[in-house]
């Protein structure tokens, strides 16, 4: 099982998701040119990079930790901050734009009081912004919590994320960050 | 360890017969797109509800459920294709849902309806497009009828296929189905009657160009790296596509997975590498995922990795997944990020076929480049000069969005015009809207306005226009886009994807969005436009790489096309000389 080399016991470092880290930490056999494949690893297995996590792949891998923050902050898909529970990326491609996808991006952020890259105070709901997502037939395209929507329009997704917020109410399942 | 059984040509040959065989045996086999595009329009249902009636009426020997890769009319999905054996009907049937597939079993597989006499569809052309081809549909309920495609439908027509010949027909996740298409024959053949040299010479005689923008000729590249010194050689195929409004990459990584990675073999064995990678977006899971098993099944089988079938070359590829960076799809930036690193570029030379990942010799070709090796090599470097112009051979795979009735993806001969593509491929603008411009080549590209519209496409043509190929996005819009908006919108991009490194870029790109700015706020003068042009040719003559050097093409060829929207904006003279 993995251990973590003695150093003191962190939350961070015990939670189950540290075992994709440490598998990726293995399978580049720790050399510093997997910085961002680990990196990748990490934001995929969190959501985000925490700091603590950062200074342990800055000692893993034996890099400087001012390079760990280097990169990490070099890439958009980084990001340092827990999302909410449920996230909207609104494309702001070439073909999402033609297709009016400013107007959505501004009624969510209208509506939940929120700039793009930001999260709700209570930590439910995150908008944010891509350029281009890759599904440019369907345009104007979002995706939320992960699922892509296409032909999106201001109205279906202002429904559609009070529906999943409302869902949540209902259901009050416990808030996991 | 007991020696595992080489997998040489012949067992190639024999995997290919006895896949087709099976093929063969299914009386109806059914595609359904899983496209990222399709699955987000509701194709999972339609496939659960097909893998359901297989299982509850026992058709797993007579019905195939063919998951595949995109078959282009993305606007329109998710699509579904109906072959029955020995190809009597071959329909596609458009914006299918769990109902429409429901229909589709009752009419073709558990035939509840009468059935009806039907005439075998249209034998291929020499030129082998496998487009539906339509053929007598059995009688259906009205509403199935009416989400049938007609086989006459330009969209399809036009198209001449070299890289997508696989999208919509076999399982990306199958490796039994590609090399049923013939995959893999390409490099079994090269490997066993070529040398390096004549791959090269194959490649150079094709007349293949890079097809992630630059145009650059691919033989020649091959044989820069073939010839460079030293043992370590790398291969690289760049599928980080941060182009807003295209996505060709993706589709081709996600349909055909393994055309790339024969591409990329037959790359490595005519230039002496013996390690590649894939750099694919972060954006993308679904095309790493399926790259990801293709590259396990190839292995697996003995395709790639020590001695590849049988013979003395050996190679293996590994996945490399980018972070969302637009400038790591500069070569410079890419390897520095696949080492690790920021993506930031650097000076050139050395290029990377001098000095490229690790200091060693690398040969960087985007995936849609690779994807048209295996059909050279298989084909002959004649076959695929014949399509094309004189100086852009082959065909190119377009992203077709924006304010037209038909989008989704297409592969065209270069030469074909942007109307052609526009006006009958994408059917048109929708309602009463008229055509303004076609912007392609994304940030680094230019809008071309309708006068242009009969210019034949290729590298030159394009470049001449003030717009470049770019890797493939092309984007419609329609009269109620305002250019300097488009311009600002542009530039906003390259603001935000300026790695920072050289100042041109990182300061000019900045300076022009606030000029861009200020013009849209009805606040600029004259004076403000001559700055804009100037500050648009410094930044493109001083910046370090192809971001910044074409970062203000949309800018000058809007000013170019349409100066009267700018001009219109400005403040007056005599207004002027009142404030």
């Amino acid at each position: 099982m993995a251990k973590t080399n003695g150093k003191e016991k962190t939350s961070i470092l015990d939670d189950p998701r540290m075992k994709l880290v440490l598998r990726a930490l293995k399978r580049f056999n720790y050399q510093q040119d997997a910085l961002l494949e680990v990196l990748n690893t990490a934001q995929e297995a969190f959501g985000y990079l925490p700091e603590e996590l950062l200074i342990y792949i800055a000692q893993e891998l034996d890099v400087p930790l001012s390079k760990v923050y280097g990169v990490a902050t070099f890439y958009h898909l980084f990001s340092f901050d827990p999302l909410g529970d449920h996230t909207c990326i609104v494309c702001t491609g070439t073909a999402c734009y033609v297709k009016g996808s400013e107007d959505i991006v501004d009624a969510l952020e209208e509506k939940y009081k929120i700039e793009q890259g930001q999260t709700t105070p209570d930590g439910k709901f995150s908008v944010s912004v891509a350029r281009c997502l890759g599904s440019c037939g369907l345009a104007p395209v979002l995706v939320v919590d992960g699922n892509v929507v296409g032909k999106a329009t201001t109205e279906s997704t202002l429904d559609r994320i009070e529906a999943l917020l409302e869902e949540d109410e209902v259901e009050t399942e416990p808030v996991t960050a | 360890m007991p020696a595992k059984k080489t997998f040489d040509a012949a067992a190639l040959q024999e995997m290919a017969d006895k896949e087709q065989e099976k093929q063969h045996k299914y009386k109806t086999r059914l595609f359904c797109c899983a496209s990222t595009a399709c699955l987000a329009s509701g194709s999972a249902p339609v496939q659960d509800t097909i893998k359901q009636a297989i299982k509850v009426n026992k058709l797993n020997k007579d019905v195939q459920l063919v998951p595949t890769g995109c078959m282009g009319l993305c606007s329109h999905g998710p699509m579904v294709r109906v072959q029955t054996e020995d190809h009597h009907t071959d329909i596609l049937y458009q914006e299918a849902t769990s109902e429409t597939a429901q229909q589709i079993l009752e009419a073709y597989v558990l035939k509840t309806e009468p059935e009806e006499e039907t005439e075998p569809a249209e034998e291929v052309g020499a030129l082998d497009i496998p487009h539906f081809r339509g053929g007598v549909q059995k009688r259906a309920k009205k509403k199935l009828e009416e989400s049938v495609l007609p086989q006459d439908m330009p969209f399809f027509t036009r198209q001449t296929k070299v890289v997508l010949t696989n999208a919509g027909l076999v399982n990306p996740e199958n490796l039994g189905d590609y090399v049923a298409s013939g995959g893999y024959r390409a490099l079994a053949n090269v490997l066993e009657t070529m040398t390096p040299e004549q791959v090269c010479e194959e490649i150079s005689n094709s007349g293949l160009r890079g097809r992630g923008g630059g145009g650059f000729p691919t033989g020649l590249k091959w044989n820069l790296l073939r010839k460079a010194p030293g043992d370590t050689k790398y291969i690289v195929a760049n599928g980080d596509e941060g182009d807003p409004g295209a996505y060709m990459d993706r589709t081709i990584m996600e349909a055909d997975p393994h055309r790339i990675l024969e591409g990329m073999a037959i790359a490595g064995y005519a230039t002496g590498a013996r390690q590649g990678f894939l750099y694919v977006r972060g954006e993308y899971p679904i095309a790493v995922q399926r790259l990801e098993k293709a590259i396990r099944a190839a292995t697996r089988k003995g395709i790639l990795g020590e001695s590849v079938m049988g013979s003395d070359f050996s190679f293996e590829a590994e996945i490399r997944i980018g972070a969302g960076a637009f400038v790591c799809g500069e070569e410079t930036a890419l390897m520095y990020s696949i080492e690790g690193n920021r993506g930031m570029p650097r000076m050139r030379p050395p290029y990377p076929t001098q000095s490229g990942l690790w200091g060693h010799p690398t040969l960087i070709n985007n995936v849609e480049t690779f994807a048209n090796i295996a059909p050279i090599m298989e084909k002959g470097a004649a076959w695929f000069a014949g399509t094309g112009t004189e100086k852009s051979k082959g065909t190119k795979v377009f992203a077709l969005t924006g304010d037209l009735r038909n989008t989704g993806l297409i592969e065209v001969p270069m030469g074909i015009t942007l109307r052609e593509i526009i006006e009958e491929m994408g059917g048109g603008m929708p309602g009463k809207r008229k055509f303004k411009a076609a912007q392609t080549g994304g940030p680094s590209g230019g809008c071309i306005p309708a006068s242009h519209l009969d210019t034949p496409i290729d590298y030159e043509s394009l470049q001449a226009l003030g717009s470049i190929m770019g890797s493939g996005g092309l984007v419609v819009m329609d009269d109620k886009n305002l250019m300097p908006k488009v311009a600002k919108f542009f530039m906003e991009f390259c603001v935000d994807e300026s790695c920072g490194k050289c100042i041109p870029c990182r300061v000019g790109t900045v300076k022009i969005q606030r000029l861009l700015e200020k013009i849209i706020d009805g606040q600029a003068t004259h004076a403000d436009l001559d700055q804009l042009k100037h500050l648009c040719e410094m930044v493109k003559t001083s910046s370090l790489c192809g971001l910044g050097q074409t970062a203000p093409n949309p800018v000058l060829s809007t000013l170019r096309y349409f100066p009267d929207e700018y001009e219109s904006l400005l403040i007056q003279p005599e207004a002027a000389a009142e404030v």
